[in-house]
Formats: C-alpha cells, structure tokens, sequence
C-alpha cells in the first residue's frame, strides 16, 4: 500500500500532501480511514467517513460559494521581492516555484459573484502559496476587495488560511495589516457587510488584522486560529496547552467567533447572514 | 581552539553585517527605555490605568502630559529597570488589555481633541496562554482600524525595538519615525533564523535579509522620518537624545496640526493605502 507510506518515509512540507493525494486514494489525517478521492473531491475536501476538514484552495473554495458565471479578479499583482531577500535560497526563486505549483500570481484569489440572489466579493487565501503568508500582493488584492465592496456596495466576504505576514517582504508585510484594517474602517463607515471566514490555518498578522475584524466572525471545524504559534508560546509559558487550544471552540467560547460553521453549510449560513445585513 | 590574533590570522572572522550591529544597539541594556524619554521631554505627566473591561496592563502606560505646555495623550509599552520589575512588566510585551487600555486612551485624546504620541521599545505582543483567551489578535486588530481613523494627529516613535504587530498596533499614525539605531520589523532575527535557515544562531545574516534599521524602512517607504542618536547611541547621551527627538516631534506635531482633520485623516488613510510593492503582469 505505497499511497500512504509517509510514517517511514517522511516527507516534509508541501510535497508531503501532493504525494499523499496522487493516486486514487488518500488516508484521512483524523480517523484514519482510506477515503477515495474522488469521494472527497465531490465532498468539498471534507472526509465523509468522519467529517474532517481538508484544506480546500482557494479557487474550488470560490467555485464551492459562488454561483456559476462569477468573475476572477485582480489576479495580475505580482511581488516586486521589494527586499531582494534570500535566506538559504533566493525569495524570487521560492515565488517562480510557488507560481508555477499553484497556477496563481499569489497567495490570493478575488472574485465577484452571486452567493444566495446576493452579489458579492470573495477573496479566498491560498495555502499552497508560500503558506498562504501575507506580502504586499495580498495585501493590495485584499485591499482592492474591500475598495471594490465599498465602491459597489457589495458585501465582502474573505476566506482566510494563512500562516501570519511573509517575513520575506519584511516590513512591507507587516504594514499590509494597517492598509487593509484602515480600508476596512471606511468599509465600515459605509455600512457595507463584511463577514470574514477563518480556516486552517489563521495566524499571526493576518488573525491580527482583518481576519478578527468581520461584521461576523466565522470558522470552520478543527481550524487552528490564533496570534501567537503554539509552539512559541509553550516555550514562553513553559507547560503544555489545553487540549482545543487555539481551535473554533476555544475562541468561540471566549467570545471572539460568531459561530463555527461546516464547509457544507458555510454558504447557506453566509447566504442567511447577508439577508439579515441587507436588502436583497 | 586558538584566538583571532594579529600574528594569527588563521580564523577568519566574519564581518558583522550593520544592521545587527543596529540591532544590538537597539537592545542595548543602557539603552533609554520610552519611559526615559517621556520623563525627559514631557512635564505634569497624569498616568490614567485600565481597559474598563478586563484590567491594567503593566506593560503599558497611558497618560496626560504636557510637551512645552501642549496637552497630549502620551502612550508607551513600559518594560521596567529592576529584575523584578521586568517581570512584572513582561519586559515590555503588552496583552490584550494593554492594547485595548492604549486605545481607551485614545478616544479619550480624540474625544477633547488632544494629539495622541506613541512610544514603542518591545520584542512583540505578549504570546502568551492568557493573551490568546483574551483576543491577542482581536485587539491588535481593533487597534489597527480605529487609529486609521483617530481625528487628532497621531505621531508613533519607534525608539528601540519595534516588533511586528505588537509594534503596530500602537503605530498605525501620521508620522511614524524610528530613532537612528532603533529597529522596525515584521518579525525578530533570531525567529527569522530559526525559520528560514533553520539555525537562530544566524541572527545577523537574517537582521541584514530584514532590513529592519531605520534605513531599511525607510527606503521601502514605510517611515516617515529618521530621528538622529548621539554617536554612538543613546545611552551614551539619554539626555541628548531626547532633547533630538522633542526637536523632531514639535516639528511634527506642528505640521499636523495646520492640516484640517479631514485632509489628516486623508493623508493617513492613503499612506497607509499606498504602501504597495508589485507590478502588473500580462
Ligand atoms: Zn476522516
């Protein structure tokens, strides 16, 4: 059974998931159970055997809200590496070999649709991406989003999946965090909806900026969602976390989410809210 | 092992990159922390404590003060001198009801019209258990959108360690300056290193990748001013270099206030808005 060999053969990051869905059949990482994939495709990434929440791109997550004929949006932004940063390999060179993984530009995705008889923007974060990290692309598509929903009056809805600000455009990430919070204040003001969606993961700058600041704030089954790593912070308080730590249940039982919804109810839910905030 | 002498020239030492050297500077243990340059530029300085809704943050301080008799809303992470006292202060890292008492503070600036000047010297928002049931992010978050649109001049200074969004959260102003060795970044060197190389004894490789001097932010457009240090820093000069920065905000107060709020608040929103780096592809 070499489609699920990775306990003895351990490969680390990305390429661990591509092997694991090549071939027909997957392993489910919570019940463990073999799952065809097919089933699972068809299933929105969710495990039908025991409801575990896959990680769903971002196009199929826009394909799974949005009603055929909506439109892709500014999907043209590309890094300027600002920094010119290398570590042990070039920025510029993990940003040609994510592009070309991905077929994306970065680590978003925007659209304009209809969700439910509403016309909507959705911008979706890609985790395949760099980690679905924060640079200046995301922040300007992001930002855009929240200009093209103030300006239209469409509500906004952003799906995030992100591991924080992508410390290799340096300051330039973090400030992404101020132009999008600042956008969002005047969306705000012009009482246009914004609902923001957090999956696994949200993290860092991108929990400590828009993900946090929705109208309503939602999330999905098992999404790890939090400021600070886990691991970091077990090493500053030096004893092991709760069990649910930074998980849907924890910050909704500490009143920072509006509810925790399933993928397969997740447009229905949103499709309910938008009735509440606005006319039809 | 033998050491590095003139006669043996065999271990060749790296040369340490600038902006390492700016980073341990910027840590220095003598380094004036923001309470020593509030001390020394401000006068009838009234501390106000609490986040009226969970408690006092030691880690911050808020107050009434006066710059050359001018009522202003003073706001600074405190990191305490004693031992004790550092750990009381959580060496500088606020919590969420730090954050949130910081812009209580603000509102009350912005309720009487006063002009609102932040301090910031810290490694980061505190990471911590309680931190994370009490809305760490939420708060930074809340922080981030209602400064964008404070109607008072807001001016942030980073005076020596400004760390990623625990920095921001008290940074998002019309004039956001660094001191000359101070550092501004989305994330510390030694966590860049431990990530990206995977070894966080490369702190200065990382710290000179970031680009995290005062120089680095500004020429990626991210500063809006570099105030000047004593040579050699200043802990070689506290008193100087408070006199260097009061001379700094004055002039920036006084331009801030000559703009009409609208056009303030305009300004503020579209430097922000515009900070971009990308181009357009086919
Ligand atoms: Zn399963």
């Amino acid at each position: 059974m070499s489609w699920f060999r990775r306990e003895e053969n351990k490969i680390e990051g990305a390429s661990e998931s591509r092997v694991r869905t090549e071939g027909l059949w997957i392993k489910c990482d919570e019940c463990g159970q073999i799952i065809w994939k097919a089933d699972l495709d068809s299933n929105l990434q969710v495990c039908p055997k025991c409801g575990f929440h896959f990680k769903l791109g971002a196009l199929a997550r826009i394909e799974s809200l949005l009603e055929p004929g909506y439109e892709l949006v500014d999907g043209n932004l590309r890094s300027t590496d600002p920094l010119e940063f290398a570590d042990l390999k070039p920025y510029a060179g993990r940003l040609k070999k994510a592009q070309h993984d991905t077929g994306l530009n970065d680590a978003v995705v925007s659209a304009v649709g209809m969700l439910g008889g509403h016309r909507v923007v959705v911008s979706a974060m890609e985790f395949g991406f760099i980690g679905g990290s924060m640079g200046a692309v995301v922040g300007e598509t992001i930002a855009r989003a929240v200009d093209r929903a103030r300006e239209t009056r469409q509500p906004l809805i952003v799906v995030s999946a992100s591991g924080g600000a992508r410390m290799m455009e340096g300051i330039v990430s973090l400030m992404q965090m101020a132009k999008i919070s600042a956008a969002l204040a005047k969306l705000d003001e012009a009482r246009v909806p914004y609902i923001s969606v957090m999956t696994d993961p949200t993290a860092g700058g991108v929990t400590a900026s828009f993900a946090m600041l929705g109208d309503l704030n939602l999330a999905e089954p098992g999404a790890l969602i939090g400021f600070a790593g886990p691991r970091v912070i077990e090493q500053t308080i030096r004893q092991k976390l709760p069990d649910g730590f930074q998980r849907p249940e924890f910050l909704r039982e500490h009143g920072f989410l509006d509810a925790v919804v399933p993928r397969k109810e997740l447009k229905s839910y949103l499709a309910r809210a938008l009735d509440f905030m606005q006319v039809r | 092992m033998s050491e590095p002498t003139a006669t043996n020239p065999a271990v060749v030492q790296e040369p340490v990159p600038e902006a390492w050297v700016k980073t341990e500077l910027a840590r220095h243990p003598q380094r004036p922390d923001p309470l020593a340059f509030i001390e020394r530029m401000f006068t009838d300085v009234s501390q106000i404590y609490g986040d009226r809704a969970f408690g006092d943050d030691p880690a911050m301080f808020c107050a009434m003060a006066r710059l050359d008799g001018e009522e202003v809303m003073v706001i600074a992470n405190l990191k305490g001198r004693s031992t004790k006292e550092k750990v009381h202060r959580k060496f500088g890292m606020p919590d969420p009801e730090g954050y949130r008492k910081a812009l209580r503070a603000m509102k009350l600036a912005e309720k009487f019209g006063r002009p609102v000047l932040t301090f910031i010297d810290l490694m980061g928002a505190n990471p911590g258990l309680g931190a994370e049931e009490r809305g760490q992010a939420e708060a930074i978050a809340r922080n981030l959108l209602e400064m964008s649109r404070l109607r008072i001049p807001t001016i942030a200074t980073i005076t020596g360690e400004g760390g990623s969004g625990g920095a921001l959260a008290l940074a998002v102003t019309d004039r956001v300056l660094m001191l000359e060795k101070a550092i501004y970044s989305v994330i510390s060197p030694e966590a860049c290193a431990s990530i990206m190389w995977r070894d966080a004894s490369k702190r200065a490789q990382a710290a000179a990748a970031l680009k995290a001097t005062a120089d680095g932010v500004k020429s990626v457009k991210c500063l809006d001013d570099v105030v000047p240090e004593p040579e050699g820093g200043a802990h070689t000069n506290p008193g100087e270099a408070a006199r260097l920065l009061a001379e700094r905000l004055h002039l920036h107060l006084e331009e801030l206030k000559a703009l009409p709020v609208e056009e303030l608040l305009q300004r503020r929103y579209e430097k922000f808005r515009n900070i971009a780096q990308f181009y357009t592809a086919e």
